[in-house]
Formats: structure tokens, C-alpha cells, sequence
């Protein structure tokens, strides 16, 4: 899949990261802390000493960490794979640029998508160590729920690509984050349970792959039974990598070679 | 004679059922500077694209450096420098980032890069700048660093869509100045433009082309000689007196254009003929005499001005 010459396009998306990454490293790293602070910790309190407890039968802290760990995951892949992919299709036509190297669509996809998994690798690994020293996870649990959330984040790196290569204009973005990111992060399993969701939605939400990854690192690193059989949450996954990794390429091919 | 660098042959493109390239046949031989002169909207772009392996040829034959852009793309770009009209600089980066990526787009180990980047920084009178990030660069110095970036991989030829458009006339000599060297060190260039001075300037050979066809093909002065009379008078009237001038003195010149804000005379000898209107007793409100330009030939082969 990775050929030399997608390489050398993650080469440059991590050669311009290393200049830039300062605009990103607040949503990558320390927002999912302050979320662990504020809901795992202080709201967790309240819940593991009211009544909420009866229902989980783990600190909510527990419960809330793994579910995270995918979230953040979901929400890397599409910050990378969004506003740097409208620049380089159409704010700074970079891309254009790429594509008159020996550089082809396929390889620009392969290593754009090569690019944001090794970042969401990144967020996801940093924030495995601090689910540990909160004492929320075993370092073994935290560490075996790396490559779930690796594989969600890749579900939506691809899909958001995809979209944004399709988008003309920037609304399309906004519209993104505010009715399908943000949404998904608040009901897809990872601040409660989705039995707690009316009975009319709850199977709207195993559709959402960031349902299937919470599930998965949940369960991986608490050590928990799986709501689903894993294999049919991974197939899900790895169904939607595929599909936006072909989906990706047919869209740039649409928009870049005229 | 070595084997031409660009061979087309009813070349084509069509974007749905509009036909930007219309079956134009031309090659570029190595060592020149061939351009394509035409208004906006000729096909010159379309043309740049297929030779530049990133537009598929719709039809006709197509052969840059000896292989198909069809099945060949990457090895092409391999050896070719692209200028695009259309700056694309990376500006958050520095000039020194810019040209490093894009050196290493081409698979060029560092080491290889750095020596270039330092020679190439040197020809575009950046070095200065190395360090700088580029959105603050001038419209000029953008420019410039696009050529650098198109000539790190050493092409055999490099290709530039319109170098000088929206540049200030300080910048555009610069710039000619700088492709002229290239020229003398032997790369091989292929230029579109829509400015009649610098395809005069700059290229040995050119192509006009107006509505996705060539009108004609030759060197600017051959193209000059064949199509228009040595000189021009240009005479200036007041709005709806034109015609009637142009009715007394057609017979002065060997062919007249009448222009939205002037008239050409095209003959042997300006100044005579300006004695002669003058004789006439008819008095334009302003008088230029001046050589004939690729210009005047793109009018009378199309009957338009280039810049409209």
C-alpha cells in the first residue's frame, strides 16, 4: 500500500507539522485532559457517590477514560484531515503543486492518510500514559487500547477526506464539525452508556464507528466482556477505512486532474 | 538534429463538449525557448497541463521527453521543472522548507538538496530570505522562488505558465533576465504568455494560438516580417471621427485596423506617412509611429487584441 513515493508526502506532512504543530498541540493534547479532569474526575465524584453509580459498576472515571481515548482519536483524524486538505485542494493548491513531482493521486491519498494515522498515533499514545497515571486504566489495558483507537481514528481520517475533497466551499467544514463530529463525540457511547439514549436512537448509534471504538478500547482496557464480538467492530472499522481510502482517492482524482 | 523534447500531433483536450486544445501539432527542440502566445482563454494553460503529465490528453499524440504522459506521468515529471500561473507556495513554511519538500518530492537525498537549494537561492536572489517564511515575500520574489522550486530536480525542461503575469515592470525584468540565463545555460523552456514583449524577449520560436488553435508558427521577427508591414502609425481621434479619417488616409498605409480608442496605419515608413496626414490637413490628437510586434500580428491573424 505505502510505496516509497507516499512516503516521501508523509515526509512533508510531518516537515510542515514540525513548523506548525504549535496551532494544534491545545485540541491534540490538552483538551482530552481537561475533559478527563473535568468529567473523569470532578463530575465523576458526584456520579460514583449518587445514584449514577448503581448503573456502572465501575468508577465513572474508568468508564469515561477508554471512551475518550477513541474520541480524541475520532477528533484528531478530522481536524488533520479536513482544514489541511481544503488548503491543499483549494486555499493554498499545494497539491498541485505535489502533483507536478513524479508524486500521483494515489500516493498523495496513501501518504496524507499515512500522515494523520501517525498523529493520531501520536495523541493516542500521549493520552494512553495519562489514562494510566490517573489511575484509570493498567499501563497493559491502556497500551492494548492503542491500536482500536488508532483504527477509529483511520475510520473517520479517511471519510473526513473524502468529504472535504468533495467541499467547494468552507461552510461544508463548519457544518461537519457541528452536526456530525461533535455529536457523535457527545452519544456514541463515550460519556454514557448508549442504553441510557431513547430507545428510538440507541441503534443509530452502532451504526457510528466511534460507537464500535469506544466499545472495543472499553473493553480492552478494563479487561470487560464485549458488547459486540470484536471481530464484527473491526470489520466495521477497517469497512469504513477502506471505503474513504477509495472514496478519497476517486475525489482528488475529480478535483485535481482536469 | 536531436530528437525534439515535445512532439504533438492533433493534440487535443476537451472539457466535456467545449474543446480547449483544437488538434494544434508542434515540437519543442532542445536548447530553445518556445512559447505559446495568446489571449486569455487560448487553450495555452490546457496545452501546459498535458505537457506537464498532469492533465490526460483527450486525443491526438502527445510525446514529451521521448515517453506518453498517458502511461509515463511520474518518469516525465521526474525530469521536468514546472512554473505554474497559479502561485502555490507553501506559506506558512520558510524558502529554504519549500524548496527542501519539494526537492525531496523527487526523492533527492538531503545532502543533494542543500547544495541546490544554496545555488538555487543564489540565482533567485533569495538568500536572504532563506530563513524567511514566505507570506511575506513580494508578488516578485514569489515568483522567483517558483522558478527555484521547478528547477530542483536539474530538468531538462521547465515549463512556465504566464511567469510575469501581475508582476510590477521591475519584477518582470528580473525575472527575464533570470530565464535568460537559463536559457544560455542550456535549459530547455516552454513558455505561455499573453504579453507580446515577452515572448519577443524571450523566446527563439513561438507558437500563436488563439481559440484552442495554432494561427501560426515561427520566430517573433520571421512572424513579424510575414504578417505586418515594418512599421505602424498609431493615430488618436476624437470618438466617431475614426472612421471618417480612416476613409482619407487607408490609401497611405498597406493594411488599417480601427481600433475601440485609435487607429493603426501599417507601412513601411511611419514618419512619412505621419508627414503625409499632417498634409492631409487632418489633425488626430495624438500621433505614434513604432516598429510592428507580435502584437500587430496577432491582430491581423485574429482580429483581435491580445489584451482585451
Amino acid at each position: 500500500m505505502m510505496t516509497a513515493r507516499s512516503l516521501r508526502v508523509v515526509e512533508a506532512d510531518a516537515r510542515f507539522y514540525r513548523r506548525t504543530w504549535r496551532a494544534s498541540v491545545f485540541s491534540n493534547f490538552l483538551t482530552p485532559v481537561l475533559y478527563l479532569l473535568a468529567m473523569g474526575v470532578g463530575l465523576g465524584q458526584l456520579i460514583d457517590e449518587g445514584r449514577g453509580g448503581s448503573s456502572l459498576d465501575i468508577p465513572y472515571l474508568t468508564f469515561l477514560a477508554p471512551g475518550l481515548l477513541a474520541a480524541i482519536a475520532m477528533q484528531t483524524a478530522a481536524g488533520a484531515s479536513s482544514y489541511p486538505v481544503m488548503a491543499g485542494m483549494k486555499w493554498r493548491k499545494t497539491y498541485h503543486a505535489t502533483l507536478a513531482t513524479p508524486i500521483g493521486i494515489r500516493e498523495l491519498v496513501l501518504g496524507h492518510v499515512g500522515w494523520v494515522t501517525l498523529r493520531i498515533t501520536f495523541g493516542v499514545v500521549v493520552f494512553a500514559l495519562v489514562m494510566w497515571l490517573f489511575d484509570a486504566a493498567s499501563l497493559l489495558g491502556a497500551i492494548l487500547a492503542v491500536p482500536p483507537a488508532i483504527l477509529t481514528g483511520m475510520a473517520f481520517a479517511t471519510v473526513v477526506t473524502a468529504y472535504t475533497a468533495r467541499l467547494e466551499h468552507e461552510t461544508g467544514l463548519v457544518t461537519l464539525f457541528r452536526f456530525g463530529i461533535m455529536p457523535l463525540f457527545l452519544f456514541s457511547g463515550t460519556f454514557f452508556p448508549i442504553e441510557q439514549l431513547p430507545d428510538a436512537v440507541e441503534p443509530l448509534a452502532y451504526l457510528t464507528p466511534l460507537w464500535h471504538g469506544v466499545s472495543l478500547c472499553r473493553s480492552i482496557a478494563l479487561g470487560l466482556p464485549f458488547d459486540l464480538h470484536p471481530g464484527i467492530s473491526i470489520a466495521y472499522l477497517l469497512v469504513w477505512v477502506a471505503a474513504g481510502t477509495i472514496l478519497s482517492i476517486r475525489m482528488f482524482r475529480r478535483r485535481l486532474v482536469l | 538534429m536531436s530528437e525534439p523534447l515535445v512532439i504533438a500531433r492533433g493534440l487535443t483536450k476537451r472539457f466535456g463538449a467545449f474543446t480547449a486544445v483544437d488538434s494544434i501539432d508542434f515540437d519543442v527542440q532542445p536548447g530553445e525557448a518556445f512559447g505559446f502566445l495568446g489571449p486569455n482563454g487560448a487553450g495555452k494553460s490546457s496545452t501546459m497541463r498535458m505537457i506537464g503529465a498532469t492533465s490526460p490528453v483527450t486525443g491526438g499524440l502527445l510525446r514529451v521527453l521521448g515517453m506518453n504522459p498517458e502511461t509515463d506521468g511520474p518518469a516525465i515529471r521526474a525530469r521536468l521543472g514546472v512554473v505554474p500561473q497559479e502561485e502555490n507556495l507553501d506559506h506558512e513554511l520558510s524558502v529554504y522548507e519549500n524548496l527542501l519538500i519539494y526537492g525531496r518530492y523527487f526523492g533527492l537525498p538531503k545532502r543533494v538538496i542543500d547544495g541546490r537549494i544554496e545555488e538555487l537561492l543564489d540565482f533567485a536572489e533569495l538568500t536572504e530570505r532563506r530563513n524567511d517564511t514566505v507570506e511575506p515575500l513580494s508578488g516578485g520574489m514569489k515568483r522567483r522562488l517558483i522558478i527555484a522550486r521547478g528547477l530542483m530536480n536539474q530538468p531538462d525542461l521547465l515549463i512556465l505558465d504566464e511567469p510575469t503575469t501581475g508582476l510590477d515592470p521591475q519584477a518582470r525584468h528580473l525575472l527575464w533576465d533570470r530565464l535568460y540565463r537559463l536559457k544560455q545555460q542550456g535549459v530547455t523552456l516552454v513558455i505561455t504568455t499573453h504579453y507580446m514583449d515577452e515572448a519577443e524577449q524571450l523566446c527563439d520560436r513561438l507558437v500563436i494560438m488563439d481559440k484552442g488553435k495554432i494561427t501560426a508558427e515561427d520566430s517573433p521577427r520571421q512572424l513579424i516580417a510575414r504578417y505586418s508591414p515594418r512599421e505602424v502609425l498609431e493615430l488618436r481621434f476624437p470618438a466617431g471621427e475614426q472612421e471618417r479619417a480612416v476613409e482619407r488616409l487607408a490609401d497611405l498605409a498597406q493594411r488599417s485596423e480601427i481600433l475601440p480608442d485609435r487607429v493603426l496605419l501599417y507601412t513601411d515608413d511611419a514618419e512619412r506617412a505621419a508627414i503625409e496626414v499632417t498634409e492631409r490637413g487632418i489633425v488626430p490628437e495624438s500621433t505614434v509611429s513604432r516598429r510592428s510586434t507580435l502584437e500587430d500580428v496577432f491582430l491581423r491573424l485574429t482580429g483581435r487584441t491580445l489584451i482585451e
